[in-house]
C-alpha cells in the first residue's frame, strides 16, 4: 500500500539513527507503516528530492527547513516539522596546528578559555593576511550558528575576524589534513574520524556551546503532513519507539552495527559507538572521555518540535544573512515546527507532552518540573555557554543585546 | 549565453556539451571535477549551471552563488512557480541548474530540456551496458557450472543444462543463481571426494 510507505531522505551520519533503526528494528512495521531510506552526499540533493517528491519525508539540518519555507535563494515551499530527531552531537575540531597554537588540553576545556586563547591566534592570523578559515556543513546549519555563536560570544567576528565557509561533512577530514580550513564543526563520525587520521583534534561539543541545542530534524513539506496526517502519525510513533530503544541501556552495540552498514553510514563502527554512548575521543591515540548528553536523542521530549527553537534559528539567519527582522518571516518560520502534530500523534501512549509550545531557551540551570498535558516532564539544563537566554517573543530585543 | 558544466562523470560532461553544441549552444565551459571548482567558475563568469544532482560538491556550490559577488546571484532553476513540471523532470533525470537572476525563460528552457535528455541518453547507456555486463557474467557462470556438472556426474551438455533448469525450477530461482551456487561450492569443495 503506497499510501503507508514514507521514503526518507538521510545523510550518512549518526543523527540519521531513528529513521533508520525504525525501519530495521520493525517499529514502523509495528506502526503499520514501511519506510524505504534514500542515502545522499550533499543537503541540497536531499532538500530537492523532499520538494519535487522523490521522498515523502528528511533528515534534515533544521536552519534548512526553516530558509525553505522562507524561500532563501529558492521559491518558498510551506515546510512542516513534526518531530526532532535530536539534540547536539556535533563537535568542534581544530587543525593539529591550530590545536597547538591555541594550547588545547587532553580534556574538553572551557568555551571562554578556548576562545580567548583563539581570539589571540586569529588576531595574529589576520594581522599575518592568513585569516583562520572554519568549515560547516551547510549555511543553514545549526553547525554554522552554534560555532558562530560561540566564536562572536568570545570576541571573534565571524567573517571579519574569521572566514567560514562550506565543507562537506565526509571531506572535512581532507580539508583539514590539506590545510583548506583551520578548524571544522561537523556531526560524528567525521569529527573522530579526523581525530583517528591525526589530523585533527576535539576542541568543544557543540553541547558546551548550547546544553539542548535543536540538531537535526524530520522534515516534510506541509502538503504531505496535511494530505496523509493519519500515516504521518504512525510515522511519529515509529519514531519516537526507536528513539526511546536508541537511548536503553545495552542497545548502543546494536544500533551501532546498523548504522555502520554500507547502505546507512558506511563508517567505522567503532566511531558511531562512541558517539551514541557519549564517549568521545579528543586526540589522535587519546582515551575516550565520557562527556554526558553529547547526543541527546529522546530524554526530556527532546524530540518535541519547539517553536523557540525554530524562533532561536530565526534569530540567528537574520544576524549572520544581515536581513531585517519581520514579523511575518519569524511567524512563517515558528510555524514551521508542528508540536500540534506531535501532541496528536503520542496522545495516550504515555509519553510527556509539553502543554507549552515555546519556552524560553537557555533559562534552566537546574532540572525544572514543566507543565505538561500528558505524563511528567522534568527538563534539564538548556544553558547558553554565555548564560544569555532567548526570549522567543523578543527576537528583536535578543539580536540588539547581542551586537 | 555562457553554459558551464560540472559532472563527477566527464563521459556524462561530453555527452551534454556535444549535445548544446548541436544545438548551437556553443559558449561552453568544462568544470575540471578534480580542480577547484569555485575559481574555476569565477573565472567563466557562466550564466547557468549545469549540475549533476548528486554531485558531492552541490552545498559548497550553492555557498558559493549565494555568497558570491562575482557572479550575478545564480539561483536555482526555474524561479517561476508554475514550472515545476519541467524541475520535476530535471530531477527525475539528475540534473540541477542555476540560472544567473533576470535570464528570460524562454533562453533557459531550452538548455534544460535538452540536458535532461542527454542525461537520460546517459543513464540508458549505462543501464544497457550493465545489463550486457550482467548477461555476460550469467552467461559465464551458467557455462562453467555445466562443466562442472559434466564432469563430475560423466554426463553430457544438454543433461547438465536439464539438471540447472529443473533445480531452478524447483526451488523458485534462476538459472544464473544456481549455476553462480555450483561455481562457488565446487571452487571450495571441488577437490573432497
Amino acid at each position: 500500500m503506497s499510501a503507508e510507505t514514507f521514503r526518507i531522505g538521510f545523510l550518512p551520519l549518526v543523527d540519521a539513527a531513528l529513521p533508520i533503526l525504525a525501519h530495521e528494528l520493525g517499529f514502523a512495521a509495528r506502526e503499520g507503516i514501511s519506510i524505504e531510506l534514500v542515502r545522499d552526499m550533499t543537503w541540497a540533493t536531499v532538500r530537492d528530492r523532499l520538494l519535487y517528491g522523490h521522498t515523502d519525508a528528511a533528515h534534515m539540518i533544521a536552519p534548512l527547513a526553516i530558509a525553505t519555507a522562507l524561500g532563501r535563494d529558492r521559491p518558498a515551499v510551506p515546510m512542516a516539522v513534526p518531530f526532532v530527531l535530536g539534540l547536539n552531537g556535533n563537535a568542534v575540531t581544530f587543525s593539529t596546528q591550530l590545536a597547538r597554537d591555541v594550547g588545547l588540553g587532553e580534556t574538553l576545556g572551557d568555551p571562554a578559555t578556548i576562545g580567548a586563547a583563539l581570539r589571540r591566534v586569529a588576531a595574529a592570523r589576520k594581522i599575518a593576511g592568513r585569516p583562520l578559515r572554519f568549515g560547516v556543513v551547510h549555511r543553514y546549519s545549526s553547525h554554522n550558528y552554534m560555532l558562530r555563536y560561540w566564536l562572536a560570544g568570545v570576541g571573534i567576528r565571524p567573517d571579519t575576524h574569521v572566514d567560514i565557509v562550506v565543507t562537506s561533512p565526509p571531506f572535512a577530514a581532507d580539508a583539514l589534513a590539506a590545510g583548506e580550513v583551520d578548524g571544522i564543526c561537523v556531526g560524528e563520525p567525521w569529527n573522530s574520524i579526523a581525530v583517528e587520521r591525526g589530523v585533527g583534534h576535539i576542541a568543544l561539543a557543540t553541547a558546551q556551546i548550547w546544553r539542548r541545542g535543536v540538531e537535526k530534524v524530520l522534515a516534510m513539506r506541509e502538503a504531505i503532513a496535511d494530505e496523509r496526517r493519519d500515516a504521518v502519525e504512525a510515522l511519529l510513533r515509529a519514531l519516537h519507539a526507536a528513539a526511546a530503544h536508541f537511548v536503553e541501556p545495552g542497545t548502543a552495540e546494536e544500533s551501532a552495527d546498523i548504522l555502520a552498514r554500507s547502505e546507512y553510514l558506511g563508517a567505522p563502527r567503532d566511531a558511531i559507538l562512541r558517539a551514541i554512548t557519549d564517549r568521545i575521543r579528543l586526540v589522535p591515540g587519546g582515551e575516550p572521555i565520557h562527556y554526558p548528553d553529547f547526543m541527546f536523542q529522546h530524554r526530556e521530549a527532546a524530540n518535541f518540535p519547539w517553536r523557540s527553537q525554530a524562533a532561536w534559528l530565526y534569530s540567528q539567519m537574520l544576524r549572520w544573512d544581515g536581513v531585517t527582522y519581520s514579523a511575518t518571516d519569524a511567524a512563517t518560520a515558528g510555524a514551521v515546527f508542528r508540536p500540534d502534530i506531535y501532541r496528536a500523534a503520542l496522545a495516550g501512549s504515555g509519553a510527556p507532552l509539553p502543554g507549552a509550545s515555546s519556552k524560553l531557551e537557555g533559562g534552566i540551570g537546574e532540572p525544572l518540573g514543566a507543565g505538561s498535558v500528558q505524563g511528567r516532564l522534568v527538563l534539564g539544563s538548556d544553558r547558553f555557554f554565555d548564560g544569555r537566554a532567548f526570549d522567543p517573543d523578543d527576537i528583536q530585543g535578543y539580536l540588539a543585546d547581542l551586537k | 549565453m555562457r553554459i558551464a558544466i560540472i559532472d563527477t562523470s566527464t563521459t556524462r560532461a561530453a555527452i551534454i556539451s556535444d549535445g548544446l553544441r548541436e544545438a548551437g549552444l556553443d559558449d561552453l565551459v568544462l568544470i575540471d571535477p578534480a580542480g577547484a571548482l569555485v575559481a574555476q567558475i569565477e573565472a567563466a563568469k557562466p550564466e547557468v549551471i549545469l549540475v549533476n544532482l548528486e554531485n558531492p560538491s552541490r552545498d559548497l556550490l550553492e555557498d558559493f552563488f549565494a555568497m558570491s559577488r562575482a557572479l550575478a546571484r545564480p539561483i536555482a532553476m526555474f524561479v517561476d512557480q508554475s514550472d515545476t513540471e519541467a524541475t520535476g523532470a530535471a530531477i527525475d533525470a539528475g540534473v540541477s541548474a542555476y540560472v544567473v537572476d533576470g535570464l528570460s525563460k524562454q533562453r533557459i528552457k531550452p538548455v534544460i530540456d535538452l540536458a535532461v535528455r542527454r542525461f537520460q541518453a546517459f543513464s540508458r547507456l549505462q543501464r544497457e551496458l550493465d545489463e550486457a555486463k550482467n548477461a555476460l557474467a550469467e552467461r559465464t557462470a551458467i557455462d562453467r557450472a555445466k562443466a562442472i556438472l559434466m564432469k563430475r556426474r560423466a554426463i553430457d551438455e544438454p543433461a547438465a543444462y536439464a539438471l540447472l533448469r529443473g533445480q531452478a525450477m524447483r526451488t523458485n530461482r534462476r538459472i544464473a543463481e544456481i549455476a553462480e551456487a555450483i561455481v562457488t561450492s565446487d571452487a571450495l569443495l571441488g577437490d573432497m571426494e
